[in-house]
């Protein structure tokens, strides 16, 4: 050190900046490197993530219809907002889906539980629960229209078989949402089912050594060890659900299209609609503005609530 | 639930239960497959024979030319290879970019280390829905719009992998790279000949997440694309919906194909995507 540092005395300016840069000590040639590393990643995340989250706040107070060059329109986007029928009645169709897909979640974990037992075919159960997950939105989109469809669909078919007359499913205002909603559950059980398979491998074995030895049943068991011990996947998996539900558009812009009348416009249906059909871009923004307030809103919610309920060991 | 058998009636009770759980799974399991079959059953019939009633799983005879059929009244092959390309491209750009502010963030100190580290998890915080309109509008101002550049380029630079590699970097010991300094090999060469062939399984996981991800994704590409023979395949699709809205044949055999690749991946690396979902479900428990 003390060597380097003497050399250091007789380098002119220009020698000492590659001094810097080449030699410098192990501390100053790493952080050198590791900048050199992250140039890029930066780059990208500054450009591509960070600008556009903050021009989200921004492009709200702009009257811009990409055709004209942008106004300054303060709040009178954001006025509108709250006179717009559309967007309230598209904010209660998202709650309805999200409160549909919920309840899924039982699903998943009764699936979950079934194949937490010594079984056989778990493995190819498991597999075939997760390919839907897997597979992309616009096609699995196309085969439910398909299998909806009122009069020559596999689904109104079965129920005839058990002497039901099904409905009209997606072009029913009252049945297409709760169709969108059973098709969420039929692509997402899958994924829900593993991490919650993952969170019950991990309950150790000795708490139901225990509790068998105290003469607890099956149900006592689930109820009293499995299920608050698991309290922090099933916290994971709500959020996560919530989160990815509530900007359902793929399978609304396939399958029914916002409809019949505006059923099942959601938010981001809405969104997109009023951005990339109409470009009224200062609009939209706001609407995607409310879209992130609410679900933050509602993850803020759920961390307080959790307190209550979800127990970490 | 492991309780152990104490006598017969408990052993019987057993046995009805893994019964009972075998008739619910299979139920479930059947109720998954149907939608697949339905649509490989209808890919292959005629455009008649679709609608009949009964409807029928075996098609009288099976209709292969529809699979040529789509290629020609579409552009599905420029779809698929559009797909094919995006998907590529993404996830190796993505590989070699996460992974490398991965290993720098997890394996070099350098002054801002944490600030620049809490910069990429904020942006995990905010859902990519909001960010869709200055997305596109800096794709304008780039002119990248109707390229497959503006349908690659956010996709690799997503925090997520960057966090993931991370946190798999930080588990290997710090032993590894002290010889390899002191032999005064280069921080690339320790990321490039040590770090990385230790991460496979790491890196296998976010490449197959990286590859579904962008096989599937729609909503981006179908809002920077506008020429039919720039689209990837789910957006195609969609046009093609839009076509053929009751060609039920066309379009289930279009999906069928759509699905191939993926299903393909996922047999040959059922485990990494098995290992994919433990590794975010265990993020916070």
């Amino acid at each position: 050190m003390e060597r380097t540092l003497s050399v250091r005395h007789k380098l002119s300016a220009s020698q000492r900046l590659k001094w810097l840069i080449r030699g410098g000590g192990i501390e100053k040639r790493r952080a050198l490197w590791a900048y050199a590393f992250l140039s890029l990643s930066l780059l990208g995340l500054l450009v591509f993530w960070v600008l556009p989250i903050i021009a989200a706040f921004g492009l709200g107070f702009l009257k811009w219809t990409l055709l004209s060059s942008p106004e300054w329109a303060g709040l009178s986007n954001f006025q509108r907002l709250l006179d717009d029928k559309y967007f309230w009645n598209a904010l209660k169709n998202t709650f309805y889906y999200v409160a549909g897909v919920m309840p899924g979640i039982i699903i998943s974990l009764f699936l979950a539980v079934l194949l937490n037992q010594k079984l056989r075919f778990t493995t190819l159960y498991r597999t075939l629960y997760y390919l839907p997950t897997i597979t992309m939105w616009t096609a699995i989109a196309l085969v439910w229209k398909w299998l909806y469809s009122p009069q020559y669909g596999l689904v109104n078919w079965t129920l005839g078989l058990i002497g039901i007359k099904g409905p009209a499913w997606l072009s029913d205002p009252n049945w297409a949402m709760p169709a969108q909603i059973f098709t969420s559950w039929w692509k997402g059980a899958g994924y829900n089912m593993l991490i919650l398979l993952a969170g019950l491998q991990g309950i150790p074995r000795i708490y139901y050594e225990a509790a068998a030895i105290d003469g607890a049943n099956w149900w006592q068991q689930f109820r009293h060890v499995t299920l608050p011990l698991l309290t922090p996947t099933i916290y994971f998996v709500v959020v996560m659900t919530f989160i990815g539900s509530f900007g359902v558009f793929a399978q609304i812009y396939i399958m029914t299209e916002g409809g019949p009348g505006q059923a099942t416009t959601t938010i981001i249906y809405y969104l997109y609609n009023t951005a990339f059909k109409y470009f009224d871009i200062g609009y939209a923004d706001v609407l995607a503005i409310a879209f992130f307030i609410v679900v933050f809103t509602f993850t803020i919610i759920q961390t307080q609530l959790q307190k209550r309920w979800v127990h970490y060991t | 639930m492991p309780t152990k058998a104490r006598g017969p009636n408990q052993r019987v009770s057993q046995a009805m239960g893994r019964i009972i759980s075998h008739i619910i799974l299979l139920g479930g399991a059947i109720t998954m497959v149907v939608p697949f079959v339905w649509m490989l059953s209808s890919s292959l019939k005629t455009n008649l024979e679709v609608f009949r009633i009964p409807p029928t799983f075996i098609p009288d005879v099976a209709q292969w030319q529809n699979y040529i059929e789509i290629f020609k009244v579409v552009p599905y092959g420029r779809w698929f290879l559009n797909s094919l390309f995006i998907t590529v491209v993404q996830t190796v750009l993505y590989m070699f970019i996460a992974s490398l502010a991965g290993f720098t963030f997890a394996r070099l100190r350098f002054p801002g280390r944490d600030v620049i580290f809490t910069l990429y998890l904020a942006t995990l915080m905010v859902p990519g829905e909001v960010t869709l309109i200055p997305k596109f509008i800096l794709m304008r101002k780039l002119e990248l719009i109707d390229t497959l550049t503006a349908v690659i380029l956010p996709g690799i630079f997503n925090a997520y992998g960057v966090f993931l590699l991370r946190q798999f970097f930080m588990t290997l010991p710090e032993s590894l790279e002290e010889a390899a300094i002191l032999d005064g090999a280069s921080y690339f060469r320790i990321y490039w000949n040590i770090i990385l062939p230790l991460a496979g399984p790491a890196l296998a996981t976010l490449a197959i997440f990286s590859f579904r991800g962008a096989w599937n994704d729609f909503t981006w590409p179908l809002i920077v694309i506008n020429s039919e023979h720039l689209k990837p395949l789910s957006v195609g699709l969609a046009s093609f919906h839009g076509l053929y809205e009751t060609n039920w044949p066309y379009l289930m055999a279009a999906s069928t194909v759509a699905l191939i690749p993926i299903i393909i991946v996922f047999v040959a690396a059922q485990k990494y995507f098995v290992r994919g979902i433990a590794l975010t479900g265990l993020k916070e428990g």
